[in-house]
């Protein structure tokens, strides 16, 4: 397989020149380019765009059957970026046979071989890091700093890490020997783009599986990177699909009778109806859904730390984040003091243009998230819960904004502290003993994730083990690593990702 | 004088460590229709809800005891079974009854073993980039529904039940339809073990009417079952759906088959793996 066999499909620029990724990046500020004699900051990074993209089936990109397209938007501007081909059921079929027929001789080759195409794609990630973080910070709004810094870097170490999967996967099923899957169907959320296609990608194509990926309607120009990146790296055609989309190119892949299973992150609302709807089939199924993670402060906590852990745990990413500390639960003692700092904290937050390095809160993701957002935030007034707006950023005109907040004199029976807003809100109450605070953090259908504060080693410890929570963060908030399993109790899905106990929804045993 | 009349007997539910009637009355025959050998209790919906309550009950103390200790009481059922070898095996009605009573003591015993050492096999730590403790822990799921196939009835119970009470969570039972007698012959064992009253729960009933019941339970967390028919499967996947029950079915299962029955990957549909993270620093 060579990287020369590559087709010229329009409406896809040609493959980007290899290697050279700096090829690929120009200045916006030309005028001053000479000037530097060191790369330039990612942010004054311009990637190439074209005005219109088709969907990635069998190595190819090609146009969707219909020609529909839909555009992307840069919700920090409202302009619209490019078109993007919007799957059908017949691109669907298209892309779910492309992986059909990939999937004997992928499967069959030695898990050494493999695993360095994983590794290439790994590399090639790193190699165009700065381009993919400009693109993921344009397409859905999210701080430079966190795209940079989080979403690229992690994306590349998540097929780093199942590189070398490959070819050790009897060691991670005792006494078992691990098969395929087959088709997996991928549908992947707005929050992290091209994190959560290496999420789903990588174990996958680890475990021997082909894939059809389908991301987000509001971000998919990562993803369709990640596509060039497979021709780039002379991945076997059919092996990883993309089909861009809505809802029904989603419903259209869970319903494929060629696809064997089904991996979806998103909304527990869409999650019960697919797993409702592969209910008579024998699709492997895996979700990943929605939280309403508690962050628990006592009073032996170190409190700046705890300030900095609440404020990493529910603003980062504008709060778009399914494992968000939402629920923040604040021993007595210490609750006007914490509440306090929680303001002037969140009055230093910079609100405003994602491509700034200094910007802490990016755009809302969609002029609909904003709405929801809005719509939490009238709930919570008319509830009579408080609302802290303490932030005073100056807000750009066009695109989609919420400065963080937060509520207190919340009711545990009020929408705020209920309900997964998925944005920059934080709903504060308080507690008594330990025992309380377990029991009020674990009241909720959901079980995604949890946060403990304390300096207190055997409590911290005990109460890790009581909160019914897939992922329990002690003295800290929000880590992510591809080493590190990820996923649900309860009605946040069942399943992980990452770790070793993320392969096994990609085997059968 | 006439031969002895035998007295036959009615065999009850147990729920929370007692074997009560089914709240509607209702017992069902087995065996010949004109005399039959015994009856069971015929259970309803309310008994399902019952039981669930009575599991739910029991079950945080349960995964909260020892690993050595739910070892121990394993094995301790394993020992009552051995002492009821001759009952149990006459309550089935297969020729190679006597071979079915051993393997389900030995598969017992087998799981009371894997107490105090899947969470090893199946939990880690984890090599994360950064100061922090990383380690991924199993736990249990919580509370369990075990619909049983009708043959073989007490095998495939036994290999339904142990993987699921060995990791911690509780469970409520549906037995064999056919042949309840060697279930309700277990569940006396299971009485009279140390197992605390309401981790296993045992209803005897029919599946078609109870099935659906199970899949929308919203206090059952996981379905375990085998012997289903694809529309049994399905309903009981399509009700599973509303509040997320991790389903697990056992199809084409040769029951009899050591290799494919034990070991931990029985267990693992019945945990919840957490991972936790802690900052390393002076």
């Amino acid at each position: 397989m060579t990287t020369a066999t590559r087709g010229e499909p329009p409406p896809i620029p040609p493959p980007l020149p290899t290697p050279a990724p700096q090829g690929v990046l120009t200045p916006i500020n030309t005028g001053s380019e000479a000037l530097w004699a060191y790369d330039a900051a990612p942010e004054r990074i311009r990637p190439e765009i074209s005005p219109e993209y088709g969907l990635f089936i069998g190595g190819e990109f090609v146009p969707s059957a219909s020609g529909a397209l839909m555009p992307t938007i840069n919700p920090a501007t409202d302009e619209t970026i490019c078109q993007i081909a919007r799957a059908e059921q017949a691109d669907v079929d298209r892309a779910v046979q492309a992986a059909r027929d990939a999937l004997p001789a992928w499967s069959a080759l030695p898990g050494k071989e493999r695993g360095k195409y994983l590794y290439r794609i790994a590399r090639r990630i790193q190699e165009r890091a700065r381009e993919l973080a400009v693109l993921e910070t344009i397409d859905g709004g999210k701080p430079i700093r966190e795209s940079r810094d989080i979403d690229i870097p992690l994306a590349a170490a998540h097929f780093f890490y199942h590189a070398g999967w490959c070819d050790k996967l009897r060691y991670a099923f005792a006494g078992r020997e691990p098969a395929p899957v087959g088709v997996c169907g991928q549908i992947i959320p707005w929050n992290f783009p091209l994190l959560m296609a290496a999420w789903k990608l990588a174990p996958a194509l680890a475990c021997g599986n082909t894939a059809v990926l389908k991301p987000a309607e509001t971000t998919p120009l990562t993803a369709l990177r990640l596509g060039e990146i497979c021709r780039e790296i002379g991945l076997p055609a059919g092996v990883v699909n993309i089909v861009t989309g809505a809802g029904e190119t989603g419903a259209a892949i869970v319903d494929h009778p060629g696809v064997d299973k089904i991996a979806f992150t998103g909304s527990t609302e869409v999650g019960k109806r697919i797993a409702k709807s592969v209910a008579g089939t024998n699709k492997k199924l895996t979700l990943e859904l929605g939280g309403k993670s508690p962050n628990i402060i006592f009073e032996d906590a170190s409190i700046d730390q705890a300030i900095e852990g609440i404020i990493q745990g529910i603003y980062f990413n504008q709060g778009h984040v399914c494992c968000a500390g939402s629920r923040l639960f604040v021993q007595e003692s210490v609750l006007d003091d914490v509440i306090a700092r929680l303001e002037r904290r969140l009055g230093s937050l910079r609100v405003g243009d994602p491509l700034d390095k200094n910007t802490d809160v990016g755009a809302i993701n969609s002029k609909a998230q904003l709405e929801t957002i809005e719509r939490y935030l009238q709930a919570g007034k008319d509830e009579g819960a408080k609302l802290h707006e303490v932030n005073n950023s100056a807000l750009p005109e066009a695109g989609s904004w919420c400065r963080p907040c937060f509520f207190t004199g919340v009711q545990p029976s009020q929408t705020v502290a209920r309900e997964e807003i998925f944005g920059p809100v934080l709903a504060v109450m308080s507690f008594r003993t330990p025992d309380e605070a377990i029991t009020r953090a674990n009241n909720s259908p959901y079980g995604l994730a949890a946060g403990v504060w304390t300096d207190k080693g055997s409590k911290i410890f005990e109460i890790a083990r009581r909160l019914q929570a897939g992922v329990v963060w002690l003295n800290t908030y929000n880590k992510f690593d591809p080493a590190s399993p990820f996923g649900g109790f309860k009605q946040s899905g069942f399943g992980r990702e990452g770790g070793m106990h993320g392969l096994r929804a990609y085997v059968r045993l | 004088m006439g031969e002895r009349l035998s007295v036959t007997k009615t065999y009850k539910l147990l729920i929370g460590g007692t074997f009560p009637r089914s709240e509607s009355g209702r017992v069902t025959p087995v065996g010949d229709g004109d005399a039959p050998e015994a009856y069971v209790c015929h259970a309803s919906r309310k008994d399902l809800r019952d039981a669930v309550e009575a599991a739910r009950k029991a079950q945080p103390a349960w995964a909260g005891s020892t690993a050595y200790l739910r070892g121990q009481i394993l094995y301790r059922l394993g020992e009552m079974m051995e002492g009821k070898r001759a009952e149990l095996a006459a309550a089935l009605t297969g020729t190679d009854a006597d071979a079915e009573v051993a393997r389900s003591i030995d598969r017992v015993v087998h799981y009371a073993g894997w107490c105090d050492k899947y969470p090893q096999v199946l939990g880690c730590a984890n090599p994360v980039s950064g100061p922090y403790h990383n380690f991924t822990v199993p736990e249990a799921v919580g509370v369990v529904g075990v619909i049983c196939p009708d043959e073989p009835s007490l095998l495939g119970l036994v290999s339904l039940v142990a993987p699921v009470i060995a990791g911690g969570s509780s469970c409520v039972v549906l037995a064999s339809e056919s042949s309840p007698i060697a279930p309700c012959v277990l569940a006396e064992a299971l009485a009279t073990s140390d197992l605390p009253g309401g981790v296993v729960n045992i209803l005897t009933g029919f599946r078609d009417e109870l099935a659906p019941h199970f899949s929308s339970h919203s206090e059952l967390d996981a379905i375990h079952a085998g012997g289903l028919s694809d529309d049994q499967a399905r309903i009981l996947r399509e009700g599973s759906a509303t509040n997320l029950k991790r389903v697990t079915l056992r199809e084409g299962i040769d029951w009899t088959d050591d290799n494919a029955c034990e070991d931990p990957w029985w267990i693992e549909p019945f945990l919840e793996m957490k991972t936790i993270w802690h900052p390393s620093a002076t």
